[in-house]
């Protein structure tokens, strides 16, 4: 009777210690309040997810200039805002690299990236790279799809926008809108969370 | 069949190159290797038995790219420690996750010209969200990342390494 207890105490003991260190440093789960922030557009402007009164929720990218994987995705996050921006869910990019390493995303870079792309939506560039380790993002591209609640902005979806980065047209799934499509809906989201390759944040 | 090819690459890439003791050195030689012509591209299946191997080696998984920078400045730690702990019964595999059109623009001219030994492998498998988690489930799918294990033990790092660093967490395998 005496082991049993103190092995009851024990699984106790190591449930609790699970528990707490699951989410430690690693971001956010789903479920969780994204943080809101004030960072510089391409424009010169500062925006804030609180400055869009009207959305239902947000497509957050973390994606930048310099990784392959980015710029294969950049099409598809411009076809992203126009197909859900109206629908209430808009994109808005954010740059979590550290310029002074990787040069080839430094504002100026930026600017004329988004330029030449087109870029229909704010392109920001974490400054002091204070937004993105809160978010839990490690590479680039990684997509956080926010819902606004009246506790906040509530993460939906962790992942990857689609599972085929090198061909758009022999992409079976597609996560992202998948995601935007059942929060519009009221329906559940089928994978909340998927993976991809990605260029690691350069700090 | 396969494995010929690379035995011949081995020899050649080795004949060439005997007296070079610092792999760290290698880009700088001017040595210029002809060209390799193949490469050995593997989906996920293919991969996965190379990842789970229960014989007497210990194995270092690389997964890097060309257009990976922090990949490329520490390719030649790994490539170092494949030459240092070749006796050791260790050995390093670089599974490149190159992009199929850079193959032959890319890869197969930055394998030559660094003259890397390591074995490599080019993984070509888009459906990643399945096969990361397989590869390890904490892995967030960033490179570079690695592979560390044997028939007892397994570690993955999603990291980069100094030469130093990595021979630590080797030699955790070697005991």
């Amino acid at each position: 009777m005496k082991t049993l207890k103190t092995l009851l105490t024990l699984i106790a003991i190591f449930s609790l210690t699970s528990f707490t260190s699951i989410n430690g440093d690693k971001g956010y789960e789903i479920g969780d309040i994204a943080t809101d922030f004030k960072l510089q557009n391409v424009d010169g402007k500062i925006i804030s997810l609180s400055d869009y009164k009207d959305a239902k929720g947000f497509i957050v990218i973390f994606t930048c200039n310099t990784c392959p994987y980015a710029k294969a995705y950049e099409d598809r996050i411009i076809k992203l805002d126009k197909k859900y921006a109206d629908k209430g869910y808009p994109v808005i990019a954010i740059m979590p690299n550290n310029p002074n390493v990787q040069p080839g995303d430094n504002m100026d870079a930026m600017k004329s990236n988004a330029k030449k792309k087109g870029f229909t939506f704010p392109y920001l560039m974490d400054e002091g790279q204070k937004i993105y380790p809160q978010y839990g993002a490690t590479k680039t591209p990684h997509i956080y799809v926010l819902q606004k609640t009246k506790k906040g902005n509530e993460v939906k979806y962790i992942g990857a926008i689609d599972d085929n980065f090198q061909d758009e047209n022999a992409v079976n799934t597609r996560y992202v809108e998948n995601a935007v499509d059942a929060l519009l809906t009221g329906k559940e989201i089928k994978d909340t969370k998927t993976k991809a390759i990605g260029c690691s944040i350069k700090v | 069949m396969k494995y010929v090819f690379i035995i011949v690459l081995f020899s050649v890439f080795s004949c060439k190159n005997e007296k070079k003791d610092s792999p760290l050195a290698l880009a700088d030689t001017g040595i210029i290797s002809s060209q390799i012509t193949q490469l050995e591209v593997y989906d996920f299946n293919k991969l996965e038995p190379y990842l789970n191997k229960k014989d007497d080696k210990t194995y270092v998984i690389n997964f890097w790219a060309t257009w990976c920078a922090p990949c490329v400045k520490e390719l030649p730690y790994y490539e170092k420690l494949n030459a240092a702990y070749s006796k050791q019964n260790v050995e390093v595999i670089l599974v490149s996750l190159d992009f199929p059109r850079q193959y032959d623009s890319k890869l197969k001219p930055f394998i030559s010209k660094k003259n890397i030994k390591s074995k490599v492998i080019a993984l070509n498998d888009v459906d990643s969200n399945r096969w990361i988690p397989l590869v390890n489930e904490e892995w967030t799918g960033a490179i570079p990342a690695t592979l560390i294990y044997n028939k007892d033990k397994r570690q993955f790092y999603e990291q980069s390494f100094e030469y130093e660093a990595l021979e630590t967490q080797l030699k955790q395998f070697l005991k």
